[in-house]
């Protein structure tokens, strides 16, 4: 056991620390400066990082990455976190859909699609869940037809983010109606440029909208923008899915600390750290974030020494989720009702914690995960 | 970062393991817990292999191997509820080693580290211990006061009086000793840190057995034609059982690392440990005895013996709301020294 970090990975660390403290991003627009502007800030921060070989570590170098170990890509997104710089604006073609390329793409698909992924001049999205099917994700009904060298597409995605941005959509949808639920499936990059694709966006609790919805009619798809080949695309989105996972996860867990931080620096300020049912709340979450933080260290590394990853995995976003709901409403109390107008980012935290429970997969679906794959449960046979 | 055992770690955890399933049977634990007695045979092989000096140096008789080690063989033993005074013994020399002078570990550690001394370490109000584990047995029993003041007692040094406590697989005491009797240990009681990781380990060993024992129960165990552990209302719990479990497992074993890597950062990290270990002993075996209904309430299933053993150690040294406390008091100051740490 040496839960330290190597002198290769210390010196990750540091030479990403100091690039960040001297390459700051610019002053974020405010809040009511609009999404182009958010989303316009977030694409000239890729820009920077693509000039400087940051946006994307991990990726190999012949693709423009450093080649970045696992762990390396960990220490990234931690080191991104604690800056508080944002999100890269392609962050979905960075982490879920360059990697997926870099699987089951061909040659040409990888030298046509990677670069600007990287630069952040395409930007990506996912075309996956649909009003019919989230947590049932093979039971999507969007289908596509072939017609000559061309496939046609029709049907209705959702919680597609950044789909008004986007010039590429990662599409599954059915090509074989009558194979197996997994297996009539089909993996597609969609130009998101054409009338046939309509994107609405979707107003979410917190009264922006980050997600979108699409409504695809007879959209049209060339032959050679199939990933993985006709059939095969379950198995193409579980990668992409495996992806979602993994970098993201120690972004959010260290906005987590610095949350809880916060929270801690303003009860310590109003003396609550000495009032017992405060106190009791503050250090259960304390304890919880460095078990979460220790949970994910520890699944990444063994499954990078030992290759075989513990059960870690789906208790991380299990546990991350369930304490930043926890940490968003412990803040009211300590911050005190300030903490609920509008515009206030603790407001806006509280509010936006609501999906971490649900997005990517939700807290019940996780159980379910955790008792079959883990454990080793039977599954209860559900009527079809 | 490595959270990977050595070598020769997995095989202390291999070789207790196996030496454990063989001679720690449940029947044997029932045999010991209805008669109350300790298990002299499996203590005799115990000392033997030297595990009771484990983590005590070798200048004192020990084996000079460090927390992570000791951690591991609370943690098998804590599997089997053995009814041996380990946890007792080798809380009670982490002690000893750090906060006892020179001649107090020259008299008790190769004692300790032989197994021929039994020791008990129990925290205690003004000299008073109600329930100290294993102290009815005791050859030295270390009490320590709220302030971190602690002191090293002999029995003859103190009223001890053997009582029933509800897990039956370890003897317990009633120890109270007057004002100045025994000898004063450093103030605040260094070592109290291992000893935490000690019961935690424990704990996580306790934990990790009531949840094998329950999936082995629910996969088999049918009603309305199918295994329970099918129903989510029963498979959930299982799932919340090993996060319970894991959160107490991962922050263990980061305090056993710390107290041998990284000693600074051990009062808060065992602190930790002992809060998750607490709360998850408690809430697992709790479970483990609901997901097996009916027959998980009788005398005659095996889960109330971890039950029992979860109980007694999630209060030992003080419970989880103590050791919140105790953080909580670490994050004031270190706020209150640098507001944005």
């Amino acid at each position: 056991m040496d839960l330290t970090f190597s002198d290769r990975e210390t010196a990750f660390r540091d030479e990403l620390r100091a690039w960040l403290a001297e390459n700051p991003p610019e002053a974020k627009p405010p809040a009511d400066a609009g999404d182009d502007a958010q989303f316009a800030y977030r694409r000239e921060w890729q820009r920077r990082l693509y000039d400087a070989g940051w946006a994307a570590p991990a990726w190999p170098t012949e693709y423009g990455g450093r080649g970045a170990s696992q762990s390396e890509s960990a220490i990234y997104f931690e080191e991104l976190g604690r800056a508080r710089v944002p999100f890269a604006a392609n962050t979905l073609g960075l982490l879920l859909g360059g990697p997926t390329l870099m699987v089951w793409g061909t040659p040409e698909q990888k030298e046509r699609y990677l670069p600007p992924i990287l630069s952040g001049e395409e930007i990506w999205c996912q075309g996956f869940s649909e009003p019919d099917a989230g947590s049932d994700l093979a039971a999507l009904k969007t289908r596509a037809v072939k017609d000559g060298d061309e496939w046609v597409v029709t049907g209705q995605k959702v919680w597609t983010s950044g789909a008004q941005y986007s010039k590429w959509c990662m599409l599954v949808a059915r090509t074989d109606g009558d194979a197996a639920k997994h297996k009539g499936l089909s993996y597609f990059l969609m130009d998101m440029e054409q009338d046939a694709v309509q994107v609405r966006p979707l107003r979410q609790i917190t009264g922006e909208a980050e997600f979108n919805e699409l409504f695809i009619e007879e959209a049209r798809i060339p032959d050679a923008n199939l990933v993985g080949g006709v059939g095969n695309g379950w198995k193409v989105a579980l990668t992409t899915l495996m992806n979602e996972r993994a970098g993201l996860g120690f972004a959010l867990q260290i906005r987590l600390r610095q949350l809880l931080d916060d929270i801690i620096a303003a009860a310590a300020e109003k003396g609550l750290l000495e009032n017992p049912l405060y106190a009791d709340k503050i250090s259960e979450l304390h304890v919880r974030c460095e078990s979460i933080r220790l949970l994910a260290w520890k699944g990444l590394t063994d499954a990078e020494r030992y290759g075989q990853p513990g059960p870690e995995g789906s208790l991380v976003k299990w546990l991350w989720s369930d304490t930043n709901q926890r940490a968003t409403q412990l803040a009211v109390d300590v911050i005190g009702p300030e903490a609920l107008i509008t515009g206030t980012n603790w407001s806006y935290e509280l509010l936006r914690a609501r999906g971490n429970t649900i997005e990517g997969g939700t807290t019940e679906v996780l159980k379910n995960i955790v008792a079959e794959r883990v454990l080793g449960l039977p599954r209860l046979k559900v009527a079809a | 970062m490595d959270f990977g055992l050595t070598d020769d770690q997995r095989d202390i955890q291999r070789t207790a393991r196996d030496l454990l399933a063989e001679r720690a049977t449940f029947a044997r634990v029932r045999e010991h817990a209805e008669a109350q007695t300790t298990d002299k045979a499996l203590w005799k092989e115990v000392c033997e292999l030297g595990w009771p000096g484990i983590a005590i140096s070798e200048e004192h008789g020990g084996q000079g191997l460090g927390t992570i080690e000791l951690s591991i063989l609370c943690e098998e033993l804590g599997r089997v509820v053995a009814p041996v005074p380990f946890l007792a013994s080798a809380m009670a020399a982490c002690v000893i080693e750090q906060a006892g002078t020179g001649a107090q570990r020259e008299r008790w550690l190769p004692g300790l580290a032989s197994g021929k001394m039994i020791g008990a370490l129990s925290g205690a109000v003004d000299g008073t211990a109600e329930l100290v584990v294993s102290g009815a047995e005791a050859d030295l029993i270390v009490l320590v006061e709220e302030d971190g003041s602690g002191r090293l007692l002999t029995p003859q040094d103190a009223e001890v009086s053997s009582v029933a406590a509800i897990d039956p697989t370890r003897s317990a005491a009633r120890v109270s000793a007057a004002d100045g009797a025994g000898e004063a240990l450093e103030d605040g009681c260094p070592g109290l840190g291992r000893a935490l990781v000690a019961v935690s380990s424990e704990l996580v060993g306790v934990s990790e057995r009531s949840l094998e024992m329950t999936l082995a129960y629910v996969k088999d165990r049918k009603q309305f034609g199918v295994p329970v552990g099918a129903y989510q209302a029963v498979s959930h719990r299982c799932a919340q059982m090993l996060l319970d479990t894991e959160k107490a497992r991962s922050t263990t074993a980061f305090a056993a690392w710390s107290a041998d890597a990284n000693p600074d950062g051990l009062a808060e990290a065992a602190a930790m440990a002992k809060a998750a270990a607490s709360d998850a002993g408690r809430e697992v075996t709790a479970s483990a005895i609901q997901a097996h209904g009916g027959i998980g309430f009788t005398w005659e299933a095996d889960v109330h013996w971890l039950f029992k053993r979860a109980q007694i150690d999630a209060t030992l040294l003080g419970g989880a709301g103590r050791h919140r406390a105790q953080v909580a008091a670490i994050l004031a100051e270190r706020f209150a020294a640098s507001p944005a740490a």
